[in-house]
C-alpha cells in the first residue's frame, strides 16, 4: 500500500559540473586572509619606515636619553592607574554586587556610563575648569576616572555569578570573612579582574588626546609630535614599535597571569546565590564614597560641557560646520563599520565551523587590534600609501580601513557571539531541501546571523564615531570630524566652540555604555533576591 | 535494492572513521544503523546525504551514482532526506515556513503544507515558532520537512535520542507507522539495540568503522557473528560446550544447535537468559536434582514487566553464574534455591 511516490530529482550530470571537493571554505579563508593581511599591513609597514635608514639608526633613536624618560612616564603612568583602576572597579563592584547597599541597579548603570565619554573629554572637563592642573598628577585622574568601568563591568559580572556554596565551604573550615574574601573571592575573580586590568593597560598605551589636554608625554604623545611637527617618520616609527612592544608585553603578561586561573572555572549546575554583606552603619560611608566617585568621573566632564554649552551659547553660535562634521564623521563611521563588520563575517565563520591551526591564527591576528594603538595603525598606513600609494595618503578611504583595523576585534565578538547560534547542520539540512550552498547561506545563517551583525556594526560605528588619534593624521585635507573640530577648538581655547562636539559625541556613545550597564543590570535581576 | 554503499572509506586527520563500508538498503525498508557512539555512524550518514565525500569506495541511489571519487552529487540534487538529531529546525521559521522550506515556490501557499502537518499529527501548530514547541513535536515537524520534497531515502540520525524517556516510545511508535505507511526507504542511526531491534527491517551493526553484521532483527539476536555482539544486544550467558553433530553437551545439559547447525570439538554457545527457566525447590542439601541443574538465587533485579535473576550453581564460589529471565511475577528473592533447565536451540559462538 505504497501511497509514496518519489519525485525526480537532478541528474547526475548538472550536478558533476559543481565540482567542490570536501567543503573547504574558500569564500571564507579568502576573507580571513585579507583580514589578517590588512591587520598586518601598518604594522608591517612600520618596521619597513623604521629601518629605513638601517637598524644602527633604530637602535641610535630608541637608546636616548628622551626614549628612557618616555619608557618611565609610559610605565609609572600605567602602573599606577591600572592599580587605582583595579582598586575603584573591584571595589565598588563589590559594594553594589555583594553588599545590602540599596538602589543596585541605578548605582550599576551609573558607574558603567563614564564608559561613554571619551577620555579626552574628561580630561577637557578638567582642564577647561582649572588650568592648572597638568602632569602626573592630572594624567593618573583623568585617566583613572575615564578607564576604571573596564574593570567595573567584568567584575561585577563575575562577582553576579559566584557561587555561594565555596563561600560558605570557605567559612565553614574556619575562615573569617575577610579571609574569605582574599582567599575565595578574589580569586574566583581573578580572570574577570586580570581581563579588566589588561583593558585598562591598553587602553592607556593608546592613549593620546587626554594626555595632550593634561600636557603629559608619553610615548603617544612624543610619537605624535614628532611626525606632525618634525615630520620624523623615522623616529616616529622606531618610538611606535616600543609601544607595540608594550602593548604585546601587556597581551602576554595577562595570559600568563591568566594561564592558573582559567583552570579556576566551576562546573554548570545551579548554583546558590552568595550571601550579601550586611553594610548597616556603613552604607551611608558606602553612599557617599560611590556618590563621589560618580560625581568626579561622571558629574565634572558633563557638568563642563554643560557649563561651556550655556556660556559658548551666548558668545558663538554652534556653526553650521557642526552640521559638516556630523556628516563626515557618520559617513566614515558608517562605512567603517560596514567593512569591520564584512570582514569579521568570514573571520568568525572559520574559527567557529573550520577551527585548524591556519583559521586561529587568522582569528587571533583580526583580535590583535586591541593591542595596537590608533597612532600606530594610522603611523603605518601613512608609511605604506605614502611610499606605495600616494593615491590613497590622506583619503576618506584610508580613514575608514584604518578605523576597520582599528576596530576589528568589536566586530569579530560580536559576529562570533552570533555565529555561535547558526550551528552549520542547519544549512546542511537546507543542503539536502535542495539549497545550493550561497542560498543555504542567504536563507538560514544570514538571518540568524542579522542581530550579531547589526550589533558589530553599531560597535563599531560608536568607536569610529568619537576616535581622535589616528582621524588627526588620516583624515582628507579640509575635512573634519566631530572628535577633529573638537580638537581644534580646544587646541585654540575656544571652550565654548568645542563643547557642543563634544556632547554630541558623549551623545553618540553613551547608547552602548547605557546597554552595557544593563546588561549587568538584567543580570542581577536574574541572581535571585539578597 | 536502492540504496548500495560500497566499499566506503572516510577518514579525519589520522583518524580512519570508515574503514571499507558496505551496506544494501532495500527499497521501502527501514534499516536500522546500530553501534556505540564513535563508531562511524554519524559519519556514514553524512556521506551518503552529501555532506561530506567520500575518500573511496562508491554510494549509489536507485542505479543512480551519487559519490564514487570521480562523480560527487552535491546534497540538494540527491534527493535524500536527512533528519538530524534534535530536529535542526530553523529557528526563525515558523513551523509552516520550516516545511515550506525545500519546496519550489508555487508549491509553498496550496494544500501541501497544512496536509503534510496534518499527516505528522501536528495540524494545528503551523503557525508556531521551533522553540514553542516540545522535542517530540519538533522531531514531528523535521520529518514533515524532510518528506516535503518526497525523496527516495531519507535518513535519520539518532532522531529518537533527544526525547525523555516517556516520551520515546511514543513518537518512535508514531514515526514508525508513518515511514511504514508512507513505504519510504528509510537509513535510522541509533546507539540503542533496543530501538533497532523493535523498530527495523534490517540491522546493520558498524563497529570501528566496518559492518560487522547486517540482517534481519531476530537472525542478528539469535545468531550474532560474535561474542562482542552477543552481548551487545542484550544480556548472554555464554557456556562451555562439546559438540556432537547438531548438539551440544553442556554443563546445561544436551542442547540442540539452531537451524540444524553442526560443528565438532569444543566450543562456546550462547544462551539468551530468556532462554532459561528457573523454578523454585525444595532446600534439600546433598541430594541431587532429578531434572535440571540446582542452583541458589543470588541477586534479583526487579524491572516490573520482567526480573533478571543471577544464579549461582550448587558449589560453586562464585564462577559460572547464569543470567535468566522470568516474568515479573514469577520473580524470586536472593537465597532461593532453585533448578535451572535451558529451553530451545542454542548458537554457536565464533
Amino acid at each position: 500500500m505504497s501511497s509514496y511516490a518519489p519525485a525526480q530529482h537532478g541528474s547526475g550530470r548538472w550536478s558533476q559540473i559543481w565540482s567542490g571537493r570536501r567543503r573547504w571554505p574558500l569564500v571564507s579563508v579568502a576573507g580571513g586572509l585579507i583580514a589578517a593581511g590588512l591587520v598586518l599591513l601598518p604594522l608591517a609597514f612600520l618596521v619597513i619606515e623604521a629601518q629605513r635608514s638601517g637598524w644602527s639608526e633604530v637602535q641610535r633613536l630608541l637608546f636616548r636619553h628622551t626614549v628612557a624618560v618616555l619608557l618611565w612616564n609610559t610605565v609609572a603612568l600605567t602602573a599606577a592607574c591600572t592599580v587605582l583602576c583595579a582598586i575603584l572597579g573591584v571595589g565598588a563592584a563589590w559594594c553594589v554586587e555583594r553588599t545590602t547597599l540599596r538602589g543596585k541597579r541605578f548605582w550599576a548603570v551609573l558607574l558603567v556610563l563614564p564608559l561613554g565619554i571619551p577620555d579626552f573629554v574628561v580630561g577637557f572637563g578638567w582642564v577647561s575648569l582649572d588650568h592648572s592642573l597638568h602632569g602626573y598628577f592630572a594624567a593618573v585622574l583623568v585617566m583613572t576616572l575615564s578607564l576604571y568601568p573596564l574593570v567595573y563591568l567584568p567584575v561585577a559580572t563575575s562577582l553576579r555569578g559566584l557561587d555561594g556554596s565555596l563561600h560558605e565551604a570557605a567559612r565553614s573550615l574556619g575562615v573569617g570573612p575577610w579571609g574569605t574574601f582574599f582567599r575565595v573571592t578574589l580569586r574566583q575573580i581573578r580572570p574577570a579582574l586580570l581581563g579588566g586590568c589588561l583593558l585598562v593597560t591598553l587602553g592607556l598605551l593608546a592613549e593620546y588626546g587626554a594626555f595632550e589636554i593634561v600636557q603629559y608625554q608619553t610615548f603617544t604623545v612624543r610619537i605624535f609630535t614628532e611626525f606632525k611637527l618634525g615630520f620624523d617618520t623615522v623616529s616616529a616609527c622606531s618610538l611606535a614599535l616600543v609601544l607595540v612592544a608594550l602593548s604585546v608585553a601587556a597581551l602576554i603578561g595577562e595570559l600568563a597571569l591568566n594561564g592558573r586561573g582559567r583552570l579556576w572555572r566551576s562546573g554548570p549546575g545551579a548554583r546558590r546565590a552568595a550571601p550579601r554583606v550586611q553594610l548597616g552603619r556603613w552604607s551611608v560611608a558606602v553612599i557617599a564614597a560611590l556618590a563621589l566617585l560618580c560625581a568626579l568621573a561622571l558629574g565634572v566632564p558633563l557638568g563642563a560641557l554643560l557649563y561651556w554649552m550655556i556660556r559658548g551659547s551666548s558668545t558663538t553660535l554652534p556653526s553650521s560646520s557642526i552640521l559638516g562634521a556630523l556628516a563626515s564623521t557618520a559617513e566614515f563611521s558608517a562605512a567603517a563599520a560596514a567593512l569591520a563588520t564584512l570582514l569579521a563575517v568570514p573571520v568568525a565563520t572559520l574559527s567557529i565551523r573550520h577551527r585548524n591551526r591556519l583559521t586561529v591564527l587568522i582569528e587571533r591576528l583580526a583580535y590583535l587590534p586591541m593591542a595596537l594603538p590608533g597612532l600606530v595603525v594610522a603611523l603605518g598606513l601613512v608609511s605604506f600609501s605614502v611610499r606605495y600609494a600616494l593615491a590613497l595618503y590622506q583619503s576618506s578611504l584610508e580613514l575608514i580601513v584604518a578605523y576597520a583595523i582599528l576596530f576589528l576585534p568589536l566586530a569579530v565578538v560580536g559576529v562570533r557571539a552570533a555565529m555561535s547560534q547558526a550551528p552549520s547542520n542547519l544549512e546542511d539540512v537546507a543542503r539536502s531541501l535542495g539549497c545550493s550552498p550561497a542560498a543555504a547561506w542567504r536563507r538560514i545563517t544570514l538571518p540568524l546571523i542579522a542581530p550579531g551583525l547589526a550589533a558589530a556594526f553599531a560597535f563599531v560605528f560608536i568607536s569610529s564615531a568619537t576616535e581622535l588619534t589616528a582621524t588627526l593624521l588620516l583624515r582628507p585635507t579640509g575635512v573634519n570630524t566631530l572628535a577633529t573640530k573638537f580638537w581644534e577648538y580646544t587646541s585654540n581655547f575656544a571652550y565654548g566652540a568645542a563643547a557642543p562636539y563634544a556632547a554630541l559625541m558623549v551623545a553618540i556613545s553613551a547608547v552602548p555604555a547605557y546597554m552595557l550597564s544593563r546588561r549587568v543590570g538584567v543580570l542581577s535581576d536574574r541572581g535571585g533576591a539578597p | 535494492m536502492i540504496l548500495h554503499v560500497n566499499d566506503l572509506h572516510k577518514s579525519y586527520g589520522s583518524r580512519e572513521v570508515l574503514r571499507g563500508v558496505d551496506l544494501d538498503v532495500q527499497a521501502g525498508s527501514l534499516t536500522a544503523v546500530l553501534g556505540l557512539s564513535g563508531c562511524g555512524k554519524t559519519t556514514l550518514l553524512r556521506v551518503i546525504a552529501g555532506f561530506e565525500r567520500a575518500e573511496r569506495g562508491s554510494v549509489s541511489l536507485a542505479g543512480r551514482t551519487l559519490d564514487d571519487g570521480h562523480t560527487y552529487v552535491p546534497p540538494e540534487k540527491r534527493g535524500i532526506g536527512y533528519v538530524p538529531q534534535e530536529g535542526a529546525l530553523f529557528p526563525h521559521l515558523s513551523v509552516e515556513a520550516n516545511v515550506a522550506f525545500g519546496l519550489p515556490r508555487r508549491e509553498r501557499a496550496g494544500s501541501t503544507v497544512p496536509d503534510l502537518l496534518e499527516m505528522v499529527g501536528i495540524g494545528q501548530l503551523g503557525r508556531r515558532l521551533p522553540h514553542q514547541l516540545s522535542g517530540g513535536e519538533q522531531q514531528r515537524v523535521a520529518l514533515a520537512r524532510a518528506l516535503a520534497r518526497r525523496p527516495l531515502a531519507l535518513l535519520l540520525d539518532e532522531p529518537f535520542s533527544s526525547l525523555d524517556a516517556s516520551m520515546r516510545s511514543h513518537v518512535r511508535d508514531e514515526v514508525h507507522a508513518l515511514l511504514r505507511e508512507q513505504g519510504v526507504t528509510t537509513v535510522l542511526v541509533t546507539h540503542d539495540q533496543e530501538e533497532a531491534l523493535s523498530l527495523a527491517d534490517t540491522v546493520a551493526v558498524l563497529r570501528d568503522g566496518l559492518i560487522v553484521q547486517q540482517g534481519p532483527p531476530a537472525e542478528l539476536y539469535q545468531l550474532p557473528a560474535d561474542r562482542e555482539l552477543a552481548g551487545f544486544l542484550g544480556a548472554v550467558n555464554v557456556i562451555d560446550a562439546e559438540f556432537r553433530g547438531s548438539t551440544a553437551r553442556t554443563r546445561l545439559g544436551e542442547l540442540a544447535l539452531r537451524d540444524g547447525g553442526a560443528a565438532s570439538g569444543s566450543g562456546l554457545v550462547m544462551v539468551r537468559p530468556e532462554q532459561i527457566e528457573v523454578s523454585a525447590r525444595e532446600h534439600m542439601p546433598g541430594q541431587a536434582a532429578a531434572y535440571g541443574m540446582p542452583g541458589e538465587v543470588q541477586e534479583c533485579r526487579y524491572y516490573g514487566h520482567d526480573a533478571l535473576l543471577q544464579i549461582r550453581p550448587e558449589g560453586s564460589d562464585g564462577a559460572g553464574i547464569l543470567l535468566a529471565r522470568v516474568l515479573g511475577e514469577h520473580a524470586l528473592p536472593a537465597g532461593t534455591p532453585v533448578t535451572v533447565v535451558a529451553r530451545g536451540p542454542v548458537s554457536v559462538l565464533g
